[in-house]
Order: structure tokens, then sequence, then C-alpha cells
């Protein structure tokens, strides 16, 4: 019979010690962990609960920027104001997980070490370059979010190892992020394509910086540099869009699956990129 | 076999400890261990929405939360909603609109519902149909559901001027 | 019992009391399947087939037995090996045979998750380790899903003595094709010859599962004396009974069934798949027994319905009459035979008044789970496809498409196309409900399409058996033997306090143990509130009388002076000077006039009156993502006589809505060893809050003289049209017809681009 041991430290430090013993798995909001624990696709014989290390739940803004502690839930993401003000992609993006049940318990940490390709608040953070904080036992180390995901399901993490916070930096005026998918119904769905966009205006509203990350077209979520490229110096006029959409769906190795053709999801990444560019655009607009 | 682990937390207001394997979900211990079977598991993987309760205040699927987790915490469900004699406005609604058939999927319904109308008590018809996305209901088509938290919305509404 | 319609008003029937089983239910106190828990009990569950077609070789269970806490393990080798029989129980006649394999597994696992064994043990996670030490060698078999592929010459034959039944002449060889049926009338020849304009149609729909959110669950404990107590959540407790007894093998007069509430059915809880297992695991054990399903193992191992082919072909005049229908049905019946082709086929051209006319069934068997009932089995499937065809007929003519089925719908007087005549229907009404709606005429934005469509189903009387018994202080308590599904407590409650002039809250409804009451069929069908309804009106009747009967004697008075009005025994002899004796009255002084007051009645209901529906689907189309929104929809349907209107609509709602998820999202999806992949909520996609607009569910009363109130079944009828008409409003929105189902995301975009 399958041995299992529940721990919950206290201190990070303590935490990376009990991953270390082995067969662990670390536990933030457990969406993803217990549901394949369920079904017998994980079988870990230690739970490592981070929850109870202080400021593993929680926003605080430093340096202009916002530090999001591993466990923190969707919920408070989307109750956090100035995050809101700041990265409306980011935060859409996480709160569209799961259900309004899921928002209680699934942090962002949780969604970019589970590795899907799927996962939605992962294009939304790569677009962000956001900066994962990873603790293990030869110390801490930053990680761009991208390099955390190697394939489905995989990690670059080493087993005693663990993402503690996701940075994200300052933003400048006449910024603006978005996040858009696509799924079958309105909710409760993986993404079938997920599209980040992140944009920087000058004054005079060309663009002047621009990253797109796309989701589910790929056995990693993506950075399509050549996508932000595309719609540099740009007002993003239906010619940019154009090329940003053919960029997008340039990036794409998508398989079939249950939830779409490969032909689809290239398709409707270019529909989506475009469409989350527009809403990034507005934003930084009126940012 | 796991040992078990000794659980002290509060459900609905009262204290209560149990023991529980490490493995074994909230759910299955309110169900299991303290007969509290209130909250439904339609699917185990946060899918349905029948086991919702509340945890510190946030709404979340009790199968997606393990027992162990559940120390010192604050675990509300739906045998806690009606206070004394007397029903929540929303379980009212639910029975006068119609608001269930089987009747399975109604507590997580109810918990979910009084989530939403804590924080934000004059809901649109599509934030309710949002907030309630993750609560499956296979009778009703939702019509029922959605009038009866928009009425409950209004009538704690009219009840708070009053007070 | 006319004379209770004919009564001007009706005091408690067609109003909307609270359920009497409300409060229970939205306090969490409701006891389902799975919340029941006996002392000493322990834990069943089941191993499946992790393949879609295999012969079992061995099953070795030595070590899964010796792990400390298992108390049972059991195989086919533990259930009697059944002869092939038919017997009539529930809704249609089944093949104890083949229930008794669909159970348990003998020689070979027909589909991915069939059960092979089971284990008890005492707790879940012992069954579960124990579950994975039962060794299963299987030869693996070549499979086939797709049903015509089944049908093909040389696919896969799952049983080697399956010969084809109805064709003309018996087969040489075994097949796939468990039966050909055959509905036909005039000429069909002559009639295409006649038609001055033909449309023609292949449609395709995919398995599509009930979805109740309550899994399957069930506590049994079999003492050693052979006697059964069972607690499930099912359509009937007495259909688990009997397929309980029969497939254990053991007397009914063995088994106590007592009902849960249910968490939903849809058809799906009409057969048994735990309880007879949980009685063998309990038998081995002498313990009680709970067994539990998970969300996996419903989609995998219960009934889903039909995937199927439906070809339609119709001949018309110019003028729209239809003169000629073609329709050919081939559904997968799963791992047995018994696909719902023959209602399918029943029901294909039910609604239409056609001369000339040949339907052809298939129930073709496949390694998928042995279907179901699905609320209206078999009709919405060939509805599909013939709505589909006559929009399109509509459209070739520059018809409109509510006209043309005015014209070509079926009125009283009309032959059924499955053979009766029909009385008191109310198709046209609902036709012209559907016309006068303001949803029919509201203008639409762009990339939206509006569509409409019809939908029948029979509807059935059958055995029911009612008791009313009056309480000492003047109440009442109803006793049917039908589980409520969906608040038919409420609705008897009302039909008693009607004819006992009571107020609704005095009358206390109990769903009865199989010991407790009379026989009755399950809850399916559209029937309970018909059939048992009229049971328990009888019941009350007979209660009046009896009451009247007691005045009499208290009063000196012959009966047919007394007058039963507001609950109360009034005198109509002018010279006594009495006051009426209210039931309250008479209860009191029972022990005076005869003892307890209590009348049972045992009925096999006729008469149940068909049921049509229209409904209106207004659709938005992403052309870039494809996605389809429904952004209005109306269903009308005839219900007779609604006795709880808020339970009717939510019918009626429900009922659409399941519809629409079959139309737009839902799917059993395969991969290529056969194994579903999407066995969860999350990919096998129902309808959430957000999915949807309101429903709005419109009621036309046209009633059922053979009700005592007017009722004709609702429950399935709404489930019919939704499949075309939203693919008539997809067609209206993109211009070009789609005829295979789920319409989702990738299919929608791939039609735009194709244009």
């Amino acid at each position: 019979m399958l041995q299992l041991d529940y721990v919950a430290p206290t201190t990070a430090d303590e935490a990376v010690r009990a991953l270390g013993g082995g067969q662990a798995k670390v536990l933030a909001g457990g969406t993803d962990l217990l549901v394949q624990m369920r079904s017998g696709r994980v079988r870990p014989q230690r739970i490592v609960d981070l929850k109870r290390i202080p400021g593993l739940i929680g926003v605080r803004e430093e340096a202009g920027g916002f530090v999001i502690g591993a466990a923190t839930p969707g919920a408070v993401l989307g109750e956090h104001k100035a995050l809101v003000k700041a990265w409306p992609g980011v935060v859409e993006a996480a709160n569209l997980i799961g259900s309004t049940q899921v928002q209680g318990r699934a942090s962002i940490a949780g969604n970019l070490c589970n590795a899907s390709p799927a996962a939605d608040s992962v294009p939304a953070i790569i677009a962000a370059r956001a900066v994962a904080v990873v603790i293990g036992a030869k110390g801490r180390r930053e990680v761009p979010v991208e390099a955390i995901a190697v394939a489905p399901g995989k990690t670059s993490l080493a087993p005693d190892e663990f993402v503690l916070e996701i940075r994200l930096p300052a933003r400048p005026a006449r910024a603006g992020d978005a996040y858009l998918r696509s799924i079958p119904r309105t909710e409760m769905d993986i993404a079938v394509v997920g599209a980040g966009v992140n944009l920087i205006l000058n004054p005079d509203g060309g663009v002047a910086e621009a990253h797109v990350a796309l989701g589910a077209v790929a056995p990693t979520a993506l950075l399509v540099p050549e996508a932000g490229a595309a719609i540099i110096g740009s007002k993003l006029d239906e010619a940019a869009l154009e090329r940003l959409d053919a960029a997008a769906r340039a990036a794409c190795r998508p398989i079939s699956d249950k939830r779409g053709t490969a032909d689809y999801r290239i398709k409707i990444a270019g529909v989506l990129a475009r469409r989350a560019a527009k809403i990034a655009y507005q934003r930084a607009s009126e940012a | 076999m796991s040992k078990r682990t000794h659980i002290s937390t509060t459900v609905n207001g009262d204290p209560v400890e149990f023991l529980s394997d490490p493995g074994v979900t909230l759910l299955d211990a309110l169900r299991d261990e303290l007969q509290l079977t209130g909250a439904k598991e339609g699917c185990g993987s946060g899918d349905c929405g029948a086991c919702s309760v509340m945890l510190d205040g946030r709404l979340v699927c009790s199968c997606l939360v393990l027992a162990v987790e559940a120390e010192d915490r604050r675990i509300e469900t739906i045998e806690g909603m009606a206070q004394g004699g007397e029903l929540h406005p929303l379980q009212q609604k639910f029975l006068e609109h119609a608001a269930l058939q089987c009747g399975f999927c109604t507590p997580g319904l109810l918990v979910a519902s009084k989530a939403l109308l804590d924080q934000n008590p004059d809901p649109t018809e599509t934030e309710v149909r949002y907030w309630l996305a993750g609560n499956l209901c296979r009778c009703t088509g939702y019509d029922k559901i959605i009038r009866a938290v928009m009425d409950a919305a209004a009538e704690l509404r009219q009840a708070r001027r009053v007070a | 019992m006319t004379d209770v319609m004919d009564k001007p008003a009706l005091k408690v029937v067609g109003t909307r009391p609270i359920r009497p089983d409300g409060v229970d239910k939205v306090t969490g106190r409701a006891a389902y399947g799975a919340d029941f828990a006996m002392p000493g009990m322990i834990w069943g569950k089941i191993k499946r087939s992790p393949h879609a077609h295999a012969r079992i070789v061995s099953i070795d269970t030595k070590k899964a037995r010796a792990l400390p806490g298992v108390k049972a393990v059991v195989t086919a080798a533990d259930f009697p090996d059944l002869a092939s029989q038919e017997f009539e129980a529930g809704e249609s006649a089944s093949n104890l045979r083949d229930m008794s394999l669909n159970v348990m597994a003998r020689g070979k696992a027909l589909y991915k998750g069939h059960a092979v064994a089971a284990v008890a043990a005492a707790s879940p996670q012992i069954a579960q380790a124990a579950l994975e030490l039962i060794e299963v060698t299987y030869e693996v078999l070549p499979h086939v899903i797709d049903v015509e592929a089944a049908m093909a010459p040389g696919a896969p034959l799952l049983h080697d003595h399956l010969y084809t039944e109805g064709l003309d002449e018996h087969p040489a060889a075994p097949s796939n094709i468990a039966k050909r049926n055959r509905l036909e009338r005039g000429d069909l020849a002559a009639g295409f010859a006649a038609a001055e304009v033909i449309v023609e149609g292949r449609y395709v729909t995919q398995a599509v599962h009930q979805g109740y959110i309550e899994p399957h669950a069930c506590v049994c404990a079999m003492s050693q004396d052979g006697q059964a107590q069972v607690w499930s959540s099912s359509q009937g407790q007495f259909m688990v009974r009997t397929y309980s007894a029969k497939i254990l093998g053991i007397d009914a007069a063995n088994i106590r069934v007592t009902p849960a509430e249910i968490g939903g059915g849809f058809g799906g809880k009409t057969v048994v798949y735990l309880e007879p297992v949980a009685l063998a695991l309990s038998r081995q054990s002498g313990l009680p027994v709970k067994m539990v399903m998970t969300r996996e193992e419903v989609f995998e191992a219960t009934g889903p319905t039909s995937g199927a082919v439906v070809e339609v072909k119709l001949g018309a005049k110019k003028d729209g009459r239809i003169v000629a229908a073609e329709v050919e049905l081939k559904y997968q019946a799963g791992a047995f035979p018994g696909s719902p082709v023959g209602a399918g086929s029943m029901t294909a051209l039910a609604v239409y008044d056609i001369e000339n006319f040949r339907i052809t069934g298939w129930d073709v068997v496949t390694n998928t789970p042995k279907v179901a009932a699905y609320r209206a089995p078999g009709a919405p499937i060939s509805a599909f496809g013939v709505e589909s065809a006559v929009d399109d007929l509509a459209l070739k003519l520059g018809m409109d498409p509510i006209a043309i089925r005015e014209l070509n719908g079926v009125r009283n007087g009309v032959k059924a196309s499955y053979g009766p005549t029909f009385r008191d229907i109310g198709f046209q009404e609902t036709l012209a409900a559907a016309k006068a709606h303001p949803h029919w005429s509201a203008p639409l934005g762009p990339n939206q399409g509006r569509g409409v469509a019809a939908g029948f189903w029979f509807n059935i009387g059958g055995e029911s058996t009612a008791a009313v018994h009056i309480n000492e202080d003047g109440g009442a308590v109803v006793a049917t033997g039908n589980p409520d599904i969906g608040g038919s407590r409420a609705s008897m409650a009302m039909m008693a306090a009607e004819v006992l002039g009571l107020p609704v809250e005095k009358v206390r409804p109990i769903v009865a143990d199989t010991a407790s009451i009379g026989f009755s069929m399950l809850t399916g069908g559209s029937r309970t509130t018909f059939a048992t309804g009229m049971a328990v009106t009888q019941a009350a009747e007979k209660i009046v009388a009896d009451l009247k009967r007691r005045a009499g004697l208290l009063w000196d008075v012959p009966v047919d002076q007394i007058a039963w009005e507001g609950g109360a025994a009034h005198c109509l002899d002018p010279r006594k000077d009495v006051k009426p004796l209210t039931l309250a009255a008479l209860a009191a002084q029972s022990g005076k006039t005869g003892g307890p007051i209590s009348a049972e009645v045992a009925i096999n209901a006729q008469g149940a009156g068909p049921g049509f529906g229209v409904h209106i689907c207004d659709v938005e189309i992403d052309r870039e993502t494809g996605h389809v929104s429904v952004v209005r929809y109306t269903a009308v349907q005839d219900v007779g006589k609604a006795i709880h209107p808020a339970y009717v609509e939510g019918q009626i709602q429900g009922g659409a809505v399941q519809g629409i998820g079959w139309a737009l999202n839902e799917e059993y999806v395969f991969d290529r060893e056969g194994r579903m992949e999407n066995p969860g909520f999350l990919d096998y996609r129902v309808p959430v809050a957000s999915d949807l607009p309101m429903i709005d569910a419109v009621m036309v009363e046209v009633p059922n003289p053979r009700h005592p109130f007017g009722a004709k079944g609702v429950g399935e009828v709404p489930i019919v049209p939704p499949l075309a008409a939203v693919a008539n409003a997809v067609r209206g929105a993109l211009g070009v017809r789609m005829s295979e189902l789920p319409m989702s995301p990738p299919k929608v975009r791939a039609v735009l681009d194709s244009l």
C-alpha cells in the first residue's frame, strides 16, 4: 500500500529539506495535484504544502513591480487593485483558470509548474517578462518564466527546488497587456489556444516594445519574438495586425487532440494574437 | 496504510476534530468522518462544483482540498447556511423559484451563490452566470437558478436598506 | 373522473406551491445514493477492462484476497451464467443474459471500462489497492466503434452468435447488426415520382451521455439467511429489485429496495450496474457494502445514448405538401443489442402526415458502453435529421419554416406514422403559439441566425400503485412507488389535495420502498405525473367515497345525499340540520365509523397523451473562432395541463439545454485504441450557466381527457427539437448546413473556411 505523508513547513528552507527526500510533490493550490493523484497519474510519497510559509500567499509591491507568492490564489490577484491596474492581462489570465471555486485555490506558480502547454496564466506572464524565483538546496536563482516548463508535465526544476514567487516588472507609462483564450464553452475549459500580448507605446502611440506569447500551440507555451517584432513601430494598423497574425501562426507547432485540430489551433493563434494586441493597445493608450 | 493525522478545525462555527489519511480530501472527511453529507461529489476533479464549501472565507471545491490542510482553518458548508429555524434568503428563493429539480447540485450552488452575494450584493445576470459557471446543473437549464439568485440579491439589498 | 376537470376552479392544481421535499434539498439534508451509511459497512470497487475489446484469458485474484482488509472478491464466476431471455421490466424489453454480462464481463470484455472483477474492503483505499492486485490476462482483439464501420462486412465481431433479426431472410453469417426494423406506408416510389421538389441529407451524431451530476451509488447488505436490503439511487426501486434478483438468481421477496434521493437520471438510471455486484460482495463477506462510481466510471461504464447516422430524403409538391419520405437510421447500441432505434423510427415522422414513407432502422453493436435510455430515447437523433431536411425543404420552396410544418403537421384524426390515430393532440396549437411568440418575428443581429424545429414523444402510462392514508388529525400521507426525480412529490401531493379538498401543506407525499407499496414501473417515459398521478387521484377519490359513507353513518343519511366539497362532507338533505363534517372531524371519529381511513389503488394506466414541442433558437457565430452562442431560446410545448407549472417549465428548460449541449459541444471522443479520451466534465462539455440565455418555456394546454386533470407527460419532449433547432439556426447564420454534431468551434471554422 502506498505510503503518503503530509508536511506543512513554515520556512522555505524547511520546505527544501522536505522535498529532498525523494518522491515528494509540492502542494500550492492543489487544483492540479489532487486531480493527478486521484487519477493515479502521480503517486507521491510526500506532499509538501507551501501555504504555511510566510509570504507564499499574497502580493507585495517592490521597486515598482509586483511579487506574487507562489501559493497565491487567483481570487487574491483579482482583488489586488494596483496589480489589476498594472497587469490586467496577467490577472485576467490567472482568473480564467477553472471556476470561481478553483480561483479560490489555484496559483500562477502552480499553473506554471504543472507545465501544461495550455496553462492560461503562462502566456500572459511570459509576455509580461515575468521572472520566477526558484529556491532549492543549492540556493536561490531567478529564471525567466518561459524557462520553467520544458515539455508537457516536465519542468527544469530540480527535485528539491520549488518556485517561491513570481516577479512582475515595474510598469512604465503607456503600457498595457491582455490575454485571450479560445475554448468551446464560455468557461470551465482548457484553452484550445491562448495568446498573451504585452505592449509599451511611444508618446506618439507607436509600439515601442511588444511581447507576444502563445499557449497550447506547442509542447510548452511559446514566447514569439517575431510576433512582437511584427508590430514594433506600428500603431496597430490593419497591416501590422496582419503581420502579427502571420508571425503568430508561423510559430505554432501544435498537435491535433480532443480539444482541437492542429489546423484550427494555428488559425486561432493568429486571431487571438490580433484580438489580444488590440486590447493591450487600447489599455496602453489609456494608461 | 499511511498513518492517520489528527486534525482540529472549525466547521460552521463549531470546533471539530477528526483523523484523516494524508491523501483524503476535505470532501471525503466532511462526508465520511463528520457525517456532513450536504456537499456532494459529482466529479472529484473540480469541474462540477457540487462539493463547494467556504475555506477561510473563500469558495473552494472541497474535492480539491486535502483534509489535512483544514488544520486551524475555518470551514463553512451548506449545513451551516440556515440559521436556527430560518432559511437563508437564497435557500428560500431557490424553493420559491423551483430552482432545483433533482437537488443534487443545489447545496454547491447555494454555497457558491452566497459567496457571490456576500461580495457583490448587486450582480448582473451575466456576473451571476459566470460566477456560477463552475456549478453544473443538468436538470434546470439554469434559468430558474439565475432568477432565484437575482431575486435573493434584491431581497437582501432591500433588507439592508431597511436595516 | 372528469367531473373534477369540469369544475371551473381548481384550487391546488395549476398553482406553484413550494415542493414538500424542498427544505431538505436546500439544507443539504436530503440523502442521495452515496449519503447513506450502515454500521460495519465496507467499500466495494470494480476492476474494469482497459481494452475496448479483449478476450479474458484469466483472472487471478489471489494477491487481492490476501491483502489485509479485503473482505470479498467477485468475478463472473460468482454470478449465474444466465440463458438468453427477453423479459419485460421497466420501460422496454431487456435481455437478461446481456444485462448480466454488462454488469460483469464473462469471457470477453466488450468496451473500455467493462467490469471484470470487484472487491470489497475495510476502506476505499484498501479496495483501490486490492483492485491493482487483481491480475487479468487479456488477449486484445480488434475493436469497432463507428456505427457504419461496425455494419461493414469484415468488421470485428462482438458476438459470435448474433444474427440480424428483421431481415426478409435469416442471414447466413453473424454480424454486428442485431436488428433491422421497418415502418412503411403507401407507395414510396410513386410518392417520389409525384414530388416536384426533393431534398436529401445525411446527418451524423456522436454518442452523448445523460450527464446526471450524481454518480451511481448504493449500499447493499445481504444477511446470512439470504435476505437483502438495498439502498440506492435509481429511477425505480422495483426495477432494481427485479434486475438484481434475476442477475443473482435469487427471489425478489428476499430483496427490499429503499429508494435514495436521486441526483438526476434522464433515463440513465433505468438499469443496474452496481447493485448486483454489491449484493454479491455482501453475500460473500457477510457485511454491508457501499459502492460509489467515480465520474470516469460513469462516462466509461454507464449508458450514453447512441452515436448515429441518419439519412433523410423528402419529396414535396411545390405548395409544400410532403408526399414522400425515406428515412434510414443507423444507431450504435454499444456492447449489447438494444439501441433506441425502434423509438427513433417511430418518432422520426410522427409530427407529419405523409402518405408515402419508409423508415428503416438498424440496431448495431459496437465496442462502447451499452447504451441506456436518454430522455425520449432515439427521438432527438431522428428528429435532428428529419427537422433539418424539412428546413432545407422550406428554404428550397421559399416557405416559412413554421408554415411548412403547419401544412404537413398532424392533427386529430390523423393516423400516426407509427400506427395509432391521434386524439386530443396539440401540435397545431403549439405551432400557432410559436408563430405568435414575439421571438419569431424579432429582428436578428449581424452573424445571427434563427432556427425552428418540432419534436414528438409518445409518453407512456403503465403500472403504478398509490396509497393515501388519512392521519388522525385530518391530514394525509400519499405513498407511491416512483422515485421523485424532479418534483413529482409536489404534483402527487397537489393532485391528492385537490381531490380531498385539503391545503397542499396538509398532504405529505413519500416515495415508499418495495416492501411498503405495490409494484410500480420505474420513473421514466414521462409517465409519473400521468400514471402514478392517476393512481393517486383514484386513491384519493376512494377516500372521498369512504368519507362520504362515514358521514352518512354519523348523520344517518344515505350517501347519495352527501357531497364532498372544500375538505368537508355536506349534507344535501334540507331536512337535516347538520353542520358540514370536515376531514379532521371525520378522522377524529374514524374509530366509530369503521376504523382507519386508507385506500390503495393499483392500476395499469392507459391513454397517456403524446407530447409535441416547437423550439425557436437564435445563434450568433464568431466567424473567426467558429464559436456558436445561443443568444435567445424559446421552447413551446403542449403539456396537457400543468399540475405544477414551475416544474413543468423546469422540465422544458432543462430538456432544451441538454439538447443545446448535444448540438454544440457534447460528444464521446475515442482514441485509436477505442478508449474514451474525455471521461470527465472538463472535456465532456455539458453546458455551463454562462453558455446560455434564459430559456423561455411556453406552455400550451390542450388537456388529455384520459387523465383526471388533463395532464400529459412533459419531461422528454423538450430534448427532441433542440438539435435541429440549433442546427437550423446555424444554417441561417452561416448560409450552409452543418449536418454533423457537435457543431463545435473547429468544425464551424472549417465550414467557414470552405465558403
